[in-house]
């Protein structure tokens, strides 16, 4: 089987595993990154998803290859991230979560949203989380906790 | 310095100076661990760190029921004061008032965000094996034919197992057990009977209140509904089990109702109660009688077949669609008859429904859908209501909290179909007060009075009802300044079970192509608030929930979508300020948003829409029909 070289967490990765395999399984299962988690597994709710090459993906519908070369960050990298690490505190701060179960998904979903529009307002934060559900109602926190980072970079 | 020595009670054990407590209300995501350590850091005057929980399991912690019903803080909390009362005697210690009433953050949200939380999905154990079932495509259901060869020799499969109606496979990866699935599923035939007609509703009073009114000037009638709506919880339903050598079985589950579940695990595999074992383990979100419980049997049941080896079984989306229990769908029929001058005589609320408990632990089979599709199978048992004293289930909430002088509150309750009915977050309250506050708004319209006069007119005797009416009111500047075309105003309120917290929700809506929520303002009285912002992230939750079954979902429609982050509003929520006992705030903002959220519609564009969800469809048909 080739091997499948990228860099998980600035650690590079090499791989022998089918390039067919769910990143998400990849992830979990063979380097024990946990915090990425399955939720629809058909790319619908968000809870999947890790920065690859700073864009938010879906772990559960990407292979493998398509990771090949690339820097995938998971949330077990996002203190190590300027912004990452910044959503973490907010989210602490507003209490953003009650199960937890899509708080990685937003981590990665907000990190990325944030690198392509560091002053976000409002509006474009709810608009750039759409892809996530929450099932919970922590919709207000996590809003609140993005934009306030957005607003940090503002005032930065 | 707490006496040396540890000292203990049923529930606390106290070790130099710090305390461990043993709960048997397991935490969900509410907050319930965080609110219960502050109650006991204050009773034996400690700091909030020194308080511990430890995991609760069957085997080490008071059997505290089911943890639901929004009664956490004010049954185990209660619990808990009286053994730190008698240990705080023991110790001589002072009790403090620092940590009650105070905002603590809960602390698996650091954990959650630094990524080191763990669910149960997670849990990793030694020669953890990896399960998937089968159950047949609907109840009833039976196996026709299936190819167990084809799956038994694909690699990494340990055991395929068929029993009954009942399909397994273990595998040695997670992944080789979706393919193993795939292909079980892909060779295996049924036979799917008709179901049988569903037998005549039972019919039962539930309350009356008669009084010699005079004869009616008028009657008002009107029928609401409210669709099945499914948990969808984003990570499915899992379970681990293990079995010794000898016969005992531990379960690792993120079940409500851990004693629950070990009894009917013992049931339904005919061993003593003592023999099992089960821990939990945090799920995703939990709003309810979800599949938590079921998963486990069948863990259990495919565990039996590599004794010693731990296995972990996980729901896939559709078994979740499919088998876990939904909130059943419910019409209410509402009727008030009225005097020459709108005073309202008597009020008439009938629900129809299916039964809103079908939770184990409480029948003489088990509740366990794996169970009843065995060779051996058992009867599935009845879905019930629970009495009214407890909380009630279609009839929770159907009872006025108002002044009226005559009532009467039937349910008639269907028998079981095939579809799966239990406890989904508030259970009957949510369409109850849908119901029963629109057509409170229906009869205060129709005699031209404020809605808000109206309830607080009728809720003289219930000082507290009315201060939440008025404070969220007066956070959403009620009625104050004419409505933007398209846009309106409404509200609604009730008291949880009657008995539990005041809620009132003010809803700020848009109607356009969709109806859009701009706006809730909700006041919350809970008594005592342990923990004022985890009360927030309770009502808050439960709004953002209840505006999801409002606008968008239905189970039956496989187009039904759950709410997005552009459609959340704004939502501001006051805890007022109170010494009374505490009541518990999962459920209590769920019905009156409902009610809120359809009366604004009514105030937008003059039309009702009693089915639920508020469709654009339905909202359209309304208008026309208003033409």
């Amino acid at each position: 089987m080739p091997a499948v070289e990228f860099t998980v967490n600035g650690q590079p990765v090499v791989l022998h595993e089918p390039p067919s395999a769910r990143l998400l399984d990849v992830l979990r299962e063979t380097l024990h990154l946990r915090a990425t988690r399955l939720g629809c597994g058909e790319g619908e709710c968000g809870a999947c998803h890790v920065l690859v090459d700073g864009r938010a993906l879906a772990a559960c519908n990407t292979p493998l290859a398509a990771v090949a070369g690339c820097e995938v960050v998971t949330v077990e990298g996002l203190a190590d991230d300027a912004i990452g690490v910044r959503l973490q505190r907010a989210f602490i701060a507003e209490q953003a979560a009650q199960c937890g179960y899509c708080t990685s998904g937003l981590l990665i979903g907000a990190t990325a949203l944030l690198r392509r529009e560091p002053a976000a307002g409002e509006a474009a934060v709810r608009a750039g989380l759409d892809g996530h559900l929450c099932r919970c109602g922590a919709h207000p926190r996590i809003v609140r906790a993005v934009v306030r980072v957005a607003a940090e970079s503002l005032s930065a | 310095m707490v006496a040396s020595g540890p000292s203990r009670t049923a529930r606390l054990r106290v070790d130099g100076d710090r305390v461990t407590v043993r709960c048997g209300k397991v935490e969900l995501g509410q907050g319930i661990h965080t609110a219960l350590a502050q109650i006991v850091a204050d009773e034996l005057g400690l700091p909030l760190a020194q308080v511990h929980f430890d995991a609760p399991a069957t085997d080490t912690s008071p059997d505290e029921g089911v943890t639901s019903g929004s009664l956490s803080v004010q049954d185990a909390g209660a619990a808990l004061r009286l053994e730190c009362g008698q240990l705080r005697q023991a110790l001589g210690r002072e009790a403090t008032a620092h940590w009650v009433g105070q905002s603590v953050p809960r602390p698996e949200v650091a954990s959650t965000v630094s990524g080191a939380h763990r669910f149960i999905h997670d849990v990793e154990l030694p020669g953890l094996l990896h399960g998937r079932v089968l159950h047949p495509p609907q109840m009833g259901g039976q196996l026709a034919s299936v190819d167990l060869a084809g799956v038994q020799a694909l690699p990494g499969v340990v055991a395929v197992h068929c029993d009954g109606d009942l399909l397994g496979v273990l595998t040695d990866g997670n992944r080789t057990a979706d393919a193993a699935l795939a292909r079980l599923r892909s060779s295996v035939a049924w036979r799917c009977a008709p179901s049988a007609p569903a037998a005549e509703p039972v019919t039962r009073v539930v309350d009356e209140k008669t009084a010699a009114v005079g004869l009616p000037a008028r009657t008002l009638e009107a029928r609401f509904s409210k669709p099945w709506i499914a948990h969808a919880s984003i990570g499915g339903a899992c379970a681990l089990a293990q079995w010794s050598d000898d016969g005992r079985l531990t379960v690792w589950s993120h079940t409500q109702g851990l004693f629950n579940l070990r009894r009917d695990l013992a049931l339904a595999f005919a061993i003593e109660p003592g023999q099992v074992s089960v821990r939990h383990v945090p799920g995703a979100g939990c709003y309810g009688h979800n599949g938590a419980d079921d998963v486990a049997f069948d863990a259990a049941w495919l565990a039996r077949q590599c004794p010693g080896r731990p296995v972990r079984l996980v729901w896939s989306r559709a078994d979740e669609l499919a088998w876990a229990p939904q909130g059943p769908a419910m019409v209410v029929d509402m009727a008030a008859d009225l005097d020459a001058h709108g005073r309202l005589l008597a009020w008439r609320h009938d629900v129809w429904s299916l039964g809103h408990s079908a939770r184990p632990g409480r029948a003489a089979t088990p509740a366990l859908l794996g169970s009843w599709q065995t060779a051996a199978p058992f009867e599935r048992p009845a879905t019930i209501d629970m009495p009214l004293a407890v909380g009630g289930g279609a009839e929770r909430n159907a009872v006025p909290g108002y002044d009226f002088p005559a009532w009467r509150v039937r349910a008639h309750r269907l028998q079981d179909g095939p579809r799966r009915s239990s406890a989904l977050r508030s259970l009957g309250a949510f369409a109850n007060a849908f119901a029963a506050e629109s057509f409170v708004d229906e009869i205060a319209a129709a005699s031209g009075q404020d809605p808000l006069r109206w309830r607080l007119a009728h809720l003289q005797h219930d000082p507290r009802g009315m201060q939440v009416l008025q404070r969220a009111a007066a956070m959403a500047g009620w009625r104050s300044t004419p409505r933007p075309e398209g846009c309106g105003q409404g509200m609604g309120y009730a008291r949880y079970k009657n008995t539990g917290a005041w809620c009132a929700v003010v809803a700020e809506v848009e109607a356009a192509a969709l109806l859009r929520v701009h706006r809730l303002c909700i006041a919350v009285d809970v008594g005592l608030a342990v923990n004022p912002d985890g009360v927030r992230q309770q009502i808050e939750g439960g709004a953002v929930q209840a505006i999801s079954w409002t606008l968008k979902e239905d189970a039956s429609d496989p187009a039904s979508q759950m709410l997005r982050f552009s459609e959340v509003p704004q939502i501001d929520v006051l805890v007022l300020e109170s010494t009374e006992p505490s009541l518990g705030a999962g459920e209590a903002s769920l019905g009156p948003t409902a009610a809120a959220i359809a009366n604004a519609l009514f105030d937008a564009l003059g039309v009702r829409v009693r089915d639920l969800p508020l469709s654009a469809e339905r909202i359209v048909s309304a208008m026309d029909r208003n033409l």
